[in-house]
């Protein structure tokens, strides 16, 4: 073997072995900080700085913030984190960056107004980025719809939200249902026509497979919380009739002429506890569910949950 | 002298296609298109937003290096190898050699900006699978970023018609920045008074508005470009570029290359 062989072979051999060893001791070292820290600060956190330092390319800017608000919210939300801090922060970079991109309204608010573990818990924030987004993009009225959502959903502030469906039925080609959503609003009609009507014309309305997923995951959990309330009375009216409770949800449904025994959407049918509860078989087909849950649910985390 | 102009031109074309590093930059670019792709399925709804901004980006940003690293080392490049003294010995002004290089130039640039484009447009057609009316913007965004181009070449031909590549890929890239700023430039001399006034206006004309060609970010949000800015923006790529390389012709005329 000639020396020249000698030592690309030798230098061959030392480059895999030290891009091994390299890789190795890199995951050792992930394993030893688990969470790290870099996705957890936001170096830069003025829109205007960070606008300018894009040096006019802020549409790029803006997706890369997006893109970043998006893998935050998402790694959070799979541990079940209780805390979003820099949620609201990065959507404001991203919506300054790019005042047009609808996209991160619709989401963002999304991902800011609901309560852990489904969201931020921050609607007030998610209501400042809606007003921002409505300001840039009057004529959408989708961000209306959003935004009365978010006052109807988290808040239950009927009359803010009758208002802001109000002014989106104004903007043209406003989808009709915006009219007939804040004259509900203004009668206060009743919980779950109302959400229900949200949910579908959600439902309706989007082309975003995830938002209609949402949507439906929402519509079952209303449809479960619903039945339940029912059940629930009915127990308490056969206790009030009979002096006991059903011995059986077949008993149950039994005195209250109901066609079999009473099921969840996916078939399942509801369980009724030695204390008299009615619950649901399976809690974790049905995560947005505020009825029908066993006391003390919560749902099972997939791997450690985040603070 | 058209002759003579367009035949430093081709040469400096040719030149230019030969060098290494200029494949290198395109192949970056292409690359950055189609992580394009990758980057739009980490986010939600912005795939054709990210591959157009990105990609347009990457357009945008590599030509700069290439008119910047190509253009600084046109006139230096010929001195150093005395390759100058061959063509000024010929009948060839001197204001005829840095024309040529300019056309030379700015031609790569064009060819370069075609190919990246297609790397776009390849890449766009992968994430919407056809393509709309409202995509034949990016060709306008394209044809801002030549324009762009155009004002950088003349920038870089001045900076090395005096001075040597590593100052001229300094100041060209700097006035890149700057004019970067120019809008925010121009604000800051509407709050000034007295004489501060006068020079950040007179600095806010001098250094180019290259903030006036980007349209990306509105191209990628299917908004139309008025055909008053169109003409405006070439009108003004135009007198500028002139106005950098009669700047260039006259350092040059009177430079001492003994």
């Amino acid at each position: 073997m000639k020396q020249r062989q000698k030592t690309t072979l030798v230098a061959s051999a030392c480059l895999i072995a030290s891009l091994a060893a390299s890789s190795f001791v890199l995951h050792r070292v992930d394993q030893l900080r688990p969470q790290a820290t870099l996705d957890e600060v936001l170096f830069l956190s003025s829109p205007k700085l960070i606008k300018r330092a894009s040096l006019g390319y802020d549409g790029l800017m803006a997706c890369i913030y997006w893109t970043r608000a998006v893998q935050y919210f998402g790694y959070r939300h799979h541990y079940y984190a209780t805390s979003y801090n820099l949620l609201a922060p990065l959507l404001e970079i991203t919506t300054h960056l790019d005042p047009h991109l609808v996209v991160a309204y619709e989401f963002g608010t999304s991902f800011l107004a609901p309560q852990p573990p489904h969201g931020a818990g921050q609607p007030d924030r998610a209501i400042e980025l809606m007003e921002y987004g409505i300001q840039n993009n009057p004529d959408n009225w989708r961000l209306y719809y959003d935004l009365g959502f978010v006052y109807y959903m988290e808040l239950r502030d009927y009359k803010k939200a009758a208002e802001t469906f109000e002014r989106g039925s104004h903007v043209s080609n406003a989808h009709p249902f915006l009219k007939i959503l804040a004259a509900q609003m203004a009668q206060h009609a009743g919980e779950y026509e109302t959400a229900r009507m949200l949910w579908s014309a959600t439902y309706q309305t989007t082309q975003d497979q995830q938002i209609k997923q949402n949507a439906i995951e929402h519509l079952r959990a209303l449809r479960v919380d619903e039945d339940v309330q029912h059940l629930q009375e009915a127990v308490t009216r056969f206790g009030e009739r009979t002096g006991r409770l059903p011995a059986s949800m077949a008993e149950l449904a039994s005195a209250e002429g109901l066609a079999g025994t009473p099921a969840d959407p996916d078939g399942h049918p509801y369980k009724l506890t030695p204390e008299g509860r009615v619950e649901v078989r399976v809690p974790d087909d049905f995560p947005f569910a505020s009825k029908g849950l066993p006391p003390g649910y919560k749902p099972a985390p997939k791997f450690h949950a985040l603070p | 002298m058209r002759t003579r102009i367009a035949y430093i031109a081709s040469n400096t074309f040719r030149e230019a296609v030969r060098d290494r590093v200029l494949y290198n930059l395109i192949a970056f670019a292409l690359l950055l298109s189609g992580a394009a792709i990758l980057v739009g399925q980490i986010s939600i709804e912005i795939e054709k937003l990210v591959v157009i901004n990105l990609g347009l980006t990457a357009v945008s940003l590599f030509g700069v290096v290439i008119a910047i690293f190509i253009g600084i080392g046109l006139v230096s490049k010929e001195i150093e190898k005395r390759t100058l003294y061959t063509v000024l010995s010929r009948p060839v002004r001197r204001w005829e050699f840095i024309i040529g290089k300019f056309f030379g130039l700015a031609g790569t640039l064009v060819v370069n900006t075609f190919f990246m484009a297609i790397g776009v447009f390849v890449a766009l057609f992968y994430v919407s699978h056809k393509f709309v009316r409202a995509d034949a913007l990016i060709l306008v965004a394209l044809y801002f970023i030549i324009l762009e181009f155009l004002i950088i070449c003349s920038l870089a031909l001045l900076f090395s018609s005096f001075s040597s590549p590593l100052l001229s890929a300094v100041f060209a890239f700097s006035l890149f920045v700057i004019g970067s700023f120019a809008e925010d430039l121009r604000n800051f001399a509407g709050m000034a008074t007295g004489v501060s006034r006068w020079l950040a206006t007179g600095a806010a004309y001098l250094v180019p508005n290259f903030s006036a060609f980007n349209v990306i970010t509105s191209i990628a949000h299917e908004q139309p470009v008025a055909g008053q800015l169109i003409l405006q923006n070439t009108l003004y790529a135009l007198f500028y570029a002139t106005m950098a390389l009669s700047g260039a012709v006259l350092i040059f005329e009177r430079r001492d290359l003994k």
